[in-house]
């Protein structure tokens, strides 16, 4: 390709980065300005006022809500991980019949989307009573991820780890559990490094469970938050844009950080999914 | 040791599921202890329901849609992307963000932008001398709205599958066809494009099974009106459950809504791989 060429692709990346970016930059100047203050959207403010987000972080309690996200997103991507493995070693390495149908099973079930059984489940929680409680979102969003982490786990247990490190620690008389613990687990770094990146994205950022299972405002997380913030705030936008933008910060950072590892967890969880 | 991951895949989502049938024949309330079995009048009422047929269309809008405009701009600037120019990994880290972004906020962002009192929209055409416009109230231009904040949101998760897909297809083919005296279209219609099928199909499925879902968005941009102009089969059927106590017929539309995501998604991935067999 010619250089002159190349200038012009280059200066029609830019401008498609600059498309994308106009959303955030009016939340930004949004943000940053009072209410009172007219200006249009698209003008940096003249006078910057950071008030919008002290106001926000406490009247929209995002505190609380910060942690309550987080305390979910640990818990449930930890579990996730230790149950997902658990349950893709057998399957991947012990082919039986039954180990197949069951496999097949988790497959299926990916195309179920976990809304569509919403009147039961909201009624099966209610019975429970654990509508409220931070275990329920936990445990609804392990389920609906479980599927997927069997199938990332079990297809990078089949193509990678070989058979002979297991036979030999066999011989050495390991159980099954200590096999996996000692021996596979730490072997299967690259493929949890996707499964926590996709599920934690995924679980800090999930309204559909939170706001059924989550109306309480002492278990609310930060989309849930946001939710009832907007309604209460519609006449006053700048706050409201204040909130969003601290909503989205510690994705966004964390993002910007290791982009390299988001960005190729997600394509590896897409493509094998 | 897959039982504990059985057990809470069978407790939270089968067992649900199949309850979520036997209540569709059910006229429950969603809070009552008692209910009638009222057969298939809830089925006979489904499909009578003209709101029915405006959230199906509108879910397959949502759902093949930004499917479509997802490839066509996740493939265009995958192909841009791949070349050694200026802002590439910028530009990709941009297009990549709102992917790690909740969607419900995304709405909100977004409704900041076309809101009809103090939008940026609105400020932008008053100061191009144009009239304000209602875009959110607007049941024709609102559901578009949807498609593109689900687009833009998601089109990055495309970009990065065709990089990866277009990354892989070895150069070899590309110099042997330049001696040939291919054009650039050519090497693109009888190389790329065929190689890439792969990436197609799984880019496909997974924004249909994504777009027919969509949820999230519509609550916080449009709130699914006005009346339910914008509603999705999900959004439809929380009103239903949590502000109509209609539950046995929400359940109903659970089924419905099932039925089609199963259907619409096998029937792309049948299609796709027999395409991929052929290429």
């Amino acid at each position: 390709m010619s250089r002159a060429s190349k200038n012009w692709l280059s200066v029609l990346v830019l401008f498609i980065a600059l498309i994308h970016v106009i959303p955030f930059y009016i939340l930004i100047t949004m943000s940053l300005k009072k209410n009172n203050d007219f200006s249009s959207r698209w003008a940096f403010p003249s006078h910057i006022s950071w008030e919008n987000f002290k106001d926000a972080w406490q009247q929209a309690s995002l505190g609380p809500a910060f942690l309550n996200t987080a305390i979910i997103t640990v818990i449930a991507g930890a579990l996730l991980i230790l149950v997902g493995s658990l349950a893709a070693y057998p399957l991947a390495r012990r082919q039986t019949r039954l180990n197949q149908y069951v496999y097949v099973f988790f497959i299926a079930i990916m195309v179920i989307p976990p809304l569509t059984a919403l009147v039961p489940l909201y009624k099966m929680v209610v019975s429970m009573g654990m509508i409220n409680t931070r275990t329920i979102a936990i445990l609804n969003n392990i389920a609906a991820f479980l599927p997927l982490t069997i199938f990332l786990y079990s297809g990078f247990i089949k193509s990678t780890i070989p058979k002979e490190l297991e036979e030999a620690a066999l011989i050495d008389g390991a159980t099954t559990m200590g096999i996996f613990f000692k021996v596979i687990f730490p072997l299967l770094k690259p493929v949890t490094a996707t499964v926590i990146i996709l599920s934690a994205v995924y679980i800090w950022n999930d309204y559909q469970f939170a706001i059924f299972f989550l109306q309480d405002k002492s278990v609310h997380t930060l989309t849930v938050a946001m939710s009832s913030f907007f309604s209460s705030n519609v006449d006053n936008l700048n706050l409201v844009a204040a909130a969003a933008l601290l909503a989205i910060l510690p994705m966004t950072i964390l993002f910007l950080f290791l982009q390299r590892f988001f960005i190729e967890g997600l394509a590896a969880g897409s493509v094998k999914g | 040791m897959y039982l504990p991951a059985l057990a809470l895949v069978l407790f939270f989502i089968v067992y649900p599921f199949f309850n979520g049938l036997k209540i569709s024949f059910t006229d429950w309330d969603g809070f009552s202890q008692t209910f009638d079995w009222v057969g298939f009048s809830q089925y006979k009422r489904m499909f009578t329901d003209p709101n029915t047929w405006l959230v199906v269309k509108n879910t397959l809008i949502y759902g093949l849609c930004s499917t479509l405009f997802q490839n066509i701009f996740g493939l265009l600037y995958a192909l841009l992307l791949n070349q050694q120019i200026r802002f590439r990994n910028f530009t990709r880290i941009i297009v990549y963000l709102p992917v790690i972004i909740s969607p419900f906020i995304m709405g909100y962002i977004w409704y900041f932008f076309f809101a009809f009192q103090g939008g940026a929209l609105n400020d932008l055409l008053k100061f191009l001398g144009f009239h304000q416009v209602n875009a959110l109230g607007n049941p024709h231009a609102n559901i578009w709205i949807i498609v593109l904040v689900n687009t833009y949101q998601f089109v990055g998760v495309a970009m990065i599958i065709y990089l990866a897909g277009l990354q892989s297809i070895s150069k070899e083919y590309y110099e042997a066809s330049q001696i040939d005296g291919a054009t650039l279209f050519q090497q693109f219609k009888n190389i790329t494009f065929p190689l890439l099928a792969p990436s197609i199909t799984i880019n496909i499925v997974l924004n249909i099974i994504g777009g027919l879902k969509l949820f999230d968005v519509i609550v916080s941009l449009t709130g699914g009106g006005p009346g339910y102009a914008s509603q999705s089969m999900s959004t439809y059927m929380y009103t239903l459950y949590f502000d109509q106590q209609d539950a046995g017929y929400a359940a109903t539309q659970g089924v419905l809504m099932a039925v089609i995501i199963l259907l619409l998604s096998l029937v792309a991935l049948v299609i796709l791989r027999r395409k991929e067999v052929e290429a």
